[in-house]
């Protein structure tokens, strides 16, 4: 047992400049504190937050990179600040730590992310398909899915609703058009239901309008900053985009098409969410 | 400044999967259900559990049924277990996860494209349903989209400080909102309790910031009597390095998938612990094989012992524990296909809780119930992996059931001013009052008592430094005060409430712990190392006489139906 690798861990004093403030404004404090080796930035928030700033808002919760509370924008890219080594940051640079950008910002570190809800409100569940045949599809109530299938919607699945994809998508941070596309999470979420076997409602008309699936130019800046990896644009919108495609093709709405897969239309949605 | 109001048939405190599946249950019943939560919904500790969900589905062992698994719950409880809620348990598993694959939930497969089934400690067949190594998400995710969709109103990042009871009954309670700092109170005919455990009053813990005991002890405060909290499960594999992440769950799915344990002599260790079930013991026993190598000088460098899958093929080890792959790549700077994980016991999970009625979730409070990790009986002395996320389900769809029933046969109720007043005035205190405790401070006091004196081993000399160390935080704790004023997203204001209820809760185990003059699953006793007759036959139950906690022996709860099933596991054990 003597190759165990330990990876250098570098210690002393660092700065961070985290942004403190609200929606009338703010700007970045400077914060300096003793670090311990494999610290990680939610580390450093939280011992600055009990010794030196009291009032500083921070969402966090598993500390464990499984719940996509702590998202914030550190040295300017967005990251779980629960998986973020002080030590894998350039050394002898401030480490800056900002609120996400595509959200109105509550307090601090704080942004409020409900739009997000709102959008999910309106994404029909999984509903079975009517016509599962037994032995096909189920077997005395089991359902019968491929081992490749899960596979597939697994990926999305991981899926931990951090919203970094949402933040760095510039439809929505820049262009500010959250009444008009869902942004990747919802994408990813929309494939998921997408791509179930035995799924039976057919989400495609909502994709391509209110979901505004079109607006996505595939730069890929979403895929970059997942935290679990996830194929976003090449796994989840660009399969959605072709299916789109064959299904809205101009001279296959004159003819009337057929709905995707024999499945049924959703329920009208409610509203286009609003930031 | 007007306090906002709502009122519910139902009201579920807790969002995790108990939480969430009360609320769907109770909201299929016809009541008007709302759900609160601390956190922003869909980030419960539920999100946590890694390995899956035990249910007797026999997809993989045919030969697996309700009565292996009652037995192996049993015999994993140490017949402390209250033998109906096992029953149900066992007997309902298996809809509950058939249930949520047709709600949505994806599991990976058998060849026959059935549920999967995997291995897991104490259970005598391949039971756990799961996805990868990130079940207790798929569980959350599923149930979430289901909730949103149930009319089911979430009250996201509410934080709920008081129970308010009118003529002996629970109709509602009071708290505030962490944006805002705004206040709000609920009236419900029925609340159910599901607010998970209490793992934060140890340092070394794998729970989330959340899991302080609320439920505990705003429970106790109403007149609720709760079961078995000496039992606090350390889950024997978290992380020890680096020090930020010491206590981060590393899944038991690691030995069901082959891991093995060595310690700094190469030695697989747990041959001289238990050599028939060997990585796959029960965690009570995994976790003080440990505790005991380490102990004895026999640790690895970080003080842990050694973890190794590095003999599995690289690939099946990316596909099979991905997160676990990830996490000791990105925080550790340890590839696990090529080297070891150094690992130790971490504070997991809470078998004692509430006490209720075990078919419909009731406590002795009229109109209050509870689920989940925040009730307890059906784990007793120790849970089995898997068994969880099983009992989150089963107890989660009951409990909603039974508020709905109780609620739906109910009149109208109402909050008395004065009970609203005096919550109102206490947590206006911890923030405007002449307090001069900092909560922070007074947390970490807490875990560094009760991390020394009631950790893994006991002792009576350890419980008592333990329990007059919290007699004495209990005399400041009415003295608690925000280092903040401000109102909206206050950390220290909310940590206030919270280290009162750490501290009720530290309470109600450090005495439990002092009274139970054994060894039993996760309760291990240095100066009484075995088993007593008396104890075998005694859960520990803790309710409030006055203003003093006390602690009272009271016989297992029996069942004559189910003798014969646990008579032929005890004597199945002797006879191995």
């Amino acid at each position: 047992m003597t190759d165990m690798h330990m990876m250098p861990m570098a210690v002393g004093t660092r700065r961070l400049q985290i942004w403190r403030g609200d929606l009338t404004g703010g700007g970045l404090e400077d914060f300096d504190l003793e670090t311990e080796p494999g610290m990680v930035v939610l580390d450093a928030v939280l011992e600055i937050q009990r010794s030196q700033a009291p009032d500083l808002a921070v969402r966090w919760n598993c500390k464990a990179a499984k719940c996509g509370s702590c998202s914030a924008e550190i040295n300017g890219k967005p990251r779980l600040m629960c998986k973020t080594r002080l030590d894998h940051l350039p050394p002898f640079e401030p480490i800056t730590v900002e609120p996400m950008k595509a959200f109105p910002v509550i307090r601090d570190l704080v942004t409020d992310v409900s739009w997000n809800y709102r959008v999910n409100e309106q994404i029909t569940p999984f509903t079975p398909r009517d016509d599962l045949k037994e032995g096909v599809d189920v077997r005395d109530g089991d359902f019968l899915i491929d081992q490749a299938d899960t596979d597939r919607m697994s990926e999305f699945r991981k899926c931990i609703e951090c919203f970094m994809c949402q933040d760095v998508c510039h439809i929505l941070r820049d262009q500010r058009m959250h009444n008009r596309y869902y942004g990747p999470r919802f994408m990813v979420r929309m494939a998921s239901l997408d791509m179930h076997p035995l799924d039976g409602v057919d989400r495609l008309d909502q994709i391509a309008d209110e979901g505004g699936i079109g607006l996505c130019n595939i730069t890929k800046c979403c895929t970059e900053v997942c935290p679990e990896g996830i194929h976003i644009t090449d796994n989840a919108i660009i399969p959605m985009k072709e299916r789109v495609v064959d299904t809205h093709d101009p001279l296959l709405k004159v003819l009337g098409r057929k709905p995707n897969k024999g499945r049924k239309k959703p329920p009208p949605r409610t509203s286009d969410p609003e930031l | 400044m007007a306090i906002e109001h709502h009122d519910y048939d139902v009201l579920v405190l807790g969002s995790g999967g108990s939480g969430l599946r009360a609320a769907i249950a109770a909201a299929e019943a016809g009541a008007k259900t709302g759900l609160v939560c601390k956190s922003l919904l869909g980030k419960a500790h539920t999100v946590m559990a890694e390995g899956g969900l035990a249910a007797a589905l026999g997809n993989v062992a045919p030969e697996d049924s309700w009565s292996t698994h009652f037995q192996d719950t049993m015999f994993g409880g140490k017949y402390l277990n209250n033998w109906r809620m096992a029953e149900l348990h066992a007997k309902e598993a298996p809809d509950r996860a058939r249930e949520l694959e047709q709600w949505g939930a994806v599991f990976d497969r058998t060849p026959e494209r059935l549920m999967s089934q995997r291995a897991f400690g104490g259970h005598t067949y391949k039971r756990l349903v799961h996805i990868g190594d990130r079940t207790g998400l798929e569980l959350i995710r599923t149930m979430q989209d289901r909730t949103v969709h149930s009319n089911v109103e979430v009250f996201m990042e509410t934080t709920i400080t008081r129970l308010i009871k009118d003529s002996g009954r629970v109709v509602g309670c009071f708290g505030y909102r962490r944006q805002t700092g705004e206040q709000i109170s609920f009236s419900a005919k029925a609340l159910v309790i599901a607010t998970g455990g209490s793992g934060r009053i140890y340092k070394i813990t794998s729970n989330s910031q959340d899991c302080t005991g609320d439920g505990y002890a705003l429970g106790y405060e109403a007149g609720a009597e709760l079961v078995d909290m000496e039992f606090i499960q350390f889950h024997p594999t978290g992380m020890v390095f680096p020090p930020g992440v010491a206590g981060l769950l590393v899944t038991e799915a690691v030995r069901g998938e082959g891991g093995i344990l060595r310690n700094n002599l190469g030695e697989r260790f747990m041959e001289r612990y238990d050599p028939k079930r060997m990585e796959l013991s029960t965690r009570d026993v995994v976790a003080r094989s440990i505790y005991t190598e380490v102990q004895e000088g026999r640790g690895s460098p970080h003080g842990g012992v050694f973890l190794d899958v590095s003999h599995l093929d690289s690939d099946y080890v990316k596909k099979k524990l991905p997160s676990m792959y990830d996490q000791f790549l990105e925080l550790a700077g340890v590839d696990i296909t090529k080297e070891p994980m150094q690992v130790g016991p971490t504070c997991h999970y809470f078998m004692g809780g509430v006490k209720v009625d075990s078919d419909n979730g009731q406590s002795r409070v009229p109109g209050l119930f509870a689920t989940g990790e925040a009730s307890g009986g059906m784990n007793g002395a120790n849970r089995l992996g898997g068994n969880s996320l099983g009992d989150l389900l089963v107890f989660g769809r009951r409990s909603g059931e039974g508020a709905a029933a109780v609620a739906n046969a109910a009149g109208s109720v109402s909050l008395p001013a004065e009970e609203i007043a005096a919550a109102k005035a206490e947590i206006d205190g911890y923030l405007n009052g002449s307090g001069t405790e900092n909560p922070f401070q007074m947390h970490k006091e807490l875990q560094t008592i009760m991390g020394d004196g009631v950790g893994i081993f006991r002792s009576k000399e350890d419980l008592e430094t333990a329990i007059s160390k919290l007699e004495g935080l209990e005399a400041r704790v009415g003295n608690l005060k925000a280092p903040s004023n401000r109102l909206d997203y206050n950390p220290g204001w909310q940590l206030c409430r919270e280290v009162k209820n750490m501290l009720t809760v530290s309470q109600m185990i450090a005495r439990g712990a002092l009274m139970r003059e054994e060894s039993r699953g996760a309760h291990s006793r240095l100066d009484h190392t075995g088993y007593s007759d008396y104890w075998g036959e005694h859960n520990i139950v803790v309710g409030r006489e006055g203003d003093e906690m006390k602690h009272t022996p009271t016989p297992v709860a029996k069942r004559d139906e189910l003798e014969e099933l646990v008579e032929a596991r005890k004597e199945a054990e002797k006879a191995s």
